[in-house]
């Protein structure tokens, strides 16, 4: 297959193959994405751009390719979520209370990308400390995305909380990027922008330097342009480490070499309970389109229950903010971060700094965490959710007895306009309705671009798969892939030469 | 169990977050929206069901209880809002 002429639309694969067979350097190819990223400012996919760092890593992976030294991912740019900790780098989260941190150290799963050769463009916007599902509450102003419904040039949200890594990838600002995904955080962004993301089984990529949002759930996973690059990247970001105690001892297998195995005799199962009350018919649509493409592609389609899935976005409103209102009170003024001048006493000094740091979503979910695991009510609603995680988890292993891997939809609806939701904390929380119970979980589970809506905007499928089971995922991911032949991309209506 | 302006202005303070008078009323209306809507949960008979403690089925790992790093005083407080002498400046505490 000929190489697109624009290098910045190469895929990971092919720049892979390029880099490696000297068709272009690294150089030229980092200078392509940051002409890409400086001409796409309007999109405020990056909080901090690191021009300088990507051409000497570039110039470093030259070296080592005409030296015979390359690595899997030699010389190839990359973005990352300014939620992973990148040693010297200014790491935020996207919060005014770590506007100006700069890590000592450098997380777990940046490093495994930076080992393998990789080349670091820079840091994307997010939700703040990855709460939201349209990075609206990004101290660094909202990500807007690439695409544009027809005939409108009304700014929409990328989704979120990964919304800038989702706009850099689906802007072809870079091959690929990290995201994380706590409740949906990567899948919902990839659905509505056209992009493919794959949130791993809670435990496959290590948590170690990632900023913590709700360590039960987080789970770092790629964004790409096409379902073999979301492979290439989860076999070099997923690694076993001994600073994450939850980091599972499994070994990671070659997820591209199973890749076009195809979905011969797999059962996919098609929850009953995602059909809902008011979902868009283009979803549904899309749906039964998705499971006759698997059909005709040779699985078996079988109805399957997950009778406790209405029940998973409100416990996950219980735990996610729970385990936040815990992890965030380590911001607390002194050690690192923001600190409220003027302050009268120690304690004072503390809730100044946090007020000032912490934007509006945040301090919500803290005070609602806060309740819930406050005496005489930490029964009433944190115990409850967490026995409905067992029975969700139930439902899954119930499920997986039927069948191999689960379809749905990836989101209710394409991308929507600034503000639009902004006014109603459970309206914007209702996006994340057909991603959080994976999270719950802890299963893997990727979004697959699948098709247009009636005003032109992309759609997604998602699959879930078993425990560990990535592989299966993404080779029936593939298979979506292929049949729904998905090639459109946005203007670029925001490029500046 | 309806969040009241006192029980804010409590979880406020547990918190450790300021809260302007004004803000407490809007917000014991945000925090009464979404607990209203998570009520739901209610209905749901939990009873003989044993709250998940990990969505993995792995032993919690354990390691030796040796020093393995350490040393880092300066990168420690490196980012701090006000350091001396690698101590954390924080407001008097002792009158």
């Amino acid at each position: 297959m000929a190489l697109p002429s624009d290098p910045t639309h190469f895929t990971l694969a092919e720049a892979r193959d390029a880099v490696v067979g000297k068709k272009i350097s690294s150089v030229e190819l980092t200078k392509a994405y940051v002409r890409a990223i400086q001409g796409a400012r309007e999109l405020n996919a990056f909080i901090t751009e690191t021009p300088e760092r990507a051409l000497a890593m570039a110039e470093e992976s030259d070296e080592r390719i005409a030296g015979g030294t390359a690595r899997p991912l030699e010389g190839l740019p990359l973005a990352v979520k300014d939620l992973f900790c990148t040693k010297g780098v200014r790491t935020t989260a996207a919060s005014r209370i770590l506007a100006n941190f700069i890590p000592p150290y450098e997380s777990t799963v940046s490093q495994n990308l930076w080992d393998a050769g990789a080349v670091m463009l820079g840091k994307t916007n997010m939700d703040e400390f990855a709460m939201g599902s349209s990075n609206e509450t990004s101290y660094f102003k909202p990500v807007i995305n690439p695409w544009r419904a027809r005939n409108s040039n009304q700014a929409l949200v990328p989704g979120g909380s990964s919304g800038g890594s989702a706009a850099a990838v689906s802007g072809f600002l870079c091959l690929a990027a990290t995201g994380t995904d706590t409740g949906g955080s990567i899948r919902q962004p990839a659905a509505v922008t056209g992009t493919v993301g794959l949130k791993p089984t809670y435990g496959r990529c290590s948590r170690w330097g990632i900023i913590a949002f709700a360590s039960s759930l987080d789970q770092a996973g790629p964004m790409t342009r096409t379902v073999r690059d979301s492979a290439i990247l989860l076999g070099h970001m997923a690694s076993v480490d001994p600073r994450d105690s939850t980091s599972v001892d499994v070994a990671v297998p070659d997820y591209e070499a199973a890749l076009e195995n195809g979905v011969k005799g797999l059962r996919i199962g098609i929850p009953k309970e995602y059909r809902l009350d008011g979902t868009l018919p283009e979803i549904d649509a899309l749906w039964d389109e998705g499971a006759q493409w698997l059909r005709s592609a040779g699985a078996e389609v079988v109805e399957v229950s997950l009778p406790h899935a209405k029940y998973a976005l409100p416990a996950y409103y219980i735990v996610a903010p729970a385990e936040a209102s815990s992890n965030l009170a380590r911001y607390d003024g002194v050690r690192y971060g923001h600190r409220a001048p003027g302050a009268m006493d120690i304690i004072d000094l503390y809730e100044k700094s946090r007020a000032e740091g912490f934007g509006a979503e945040v301090r919500r979910r803290i005070l609602i965490g806060t309740y819930v695991l406050s005496a005489g009510y930490y029964d009433a609603y944190y115990a409850r959710a967490q026995k409905l995680r067992t029975l969700i988890a139930r439902d899954f292993a119930n499920a997986f007895e039927t069948c191999d891997v689960i379809l749905t939809p990836a989101t209710p609806g394409p991308a929507f306009a600034m503000g639009a939701k902004s006014s109603d904390p459970v309206s914007m929380y209702l996006n994340d309705i057909f991603t959080v119970t994976v999270n719950l979980a802890g299963l893997p589970a990727i979004a697959v671009p699948a098709g247009l809506s009636t005003a032109g905007l992309p759609l997604g499928l998602q699959l879930i798969g078993k425990a560990f089971d990535e592989a299966t995922v993404l080779r029936t991911g593939r298979v979506l892939e292929k049949a729904a032949n998905f090639s459109d991309i946005p203007q670029t209506w925001w490029r500046v030469p | 169990m309806s969040v009241d302006k006192d029980t804010v202005r409590r979880i406020a303070r547990l918190a450790r977050l300021a809260l302007e008078e004004e803000r407490v009323e809007p917000m014991a209306n945000e925090l009464n929206q979404i607990l209203d809507w998570v009520r739901q949960l209610e209905e749901l008979d939990v009873a003989g069901v044993a709250p998940m403690t990990s969505v993995v089925k792995q032993k919690l790992k354990m390691r030796n209880d040796a020093v393995t790093d350490g040393g880092s005083a300066e990168a420690v407080t490196a980012n701090a809002p006000l350091a001396e002498d690698h101590f954390f400046v924080v407001p008097k505490v002792v009158e």
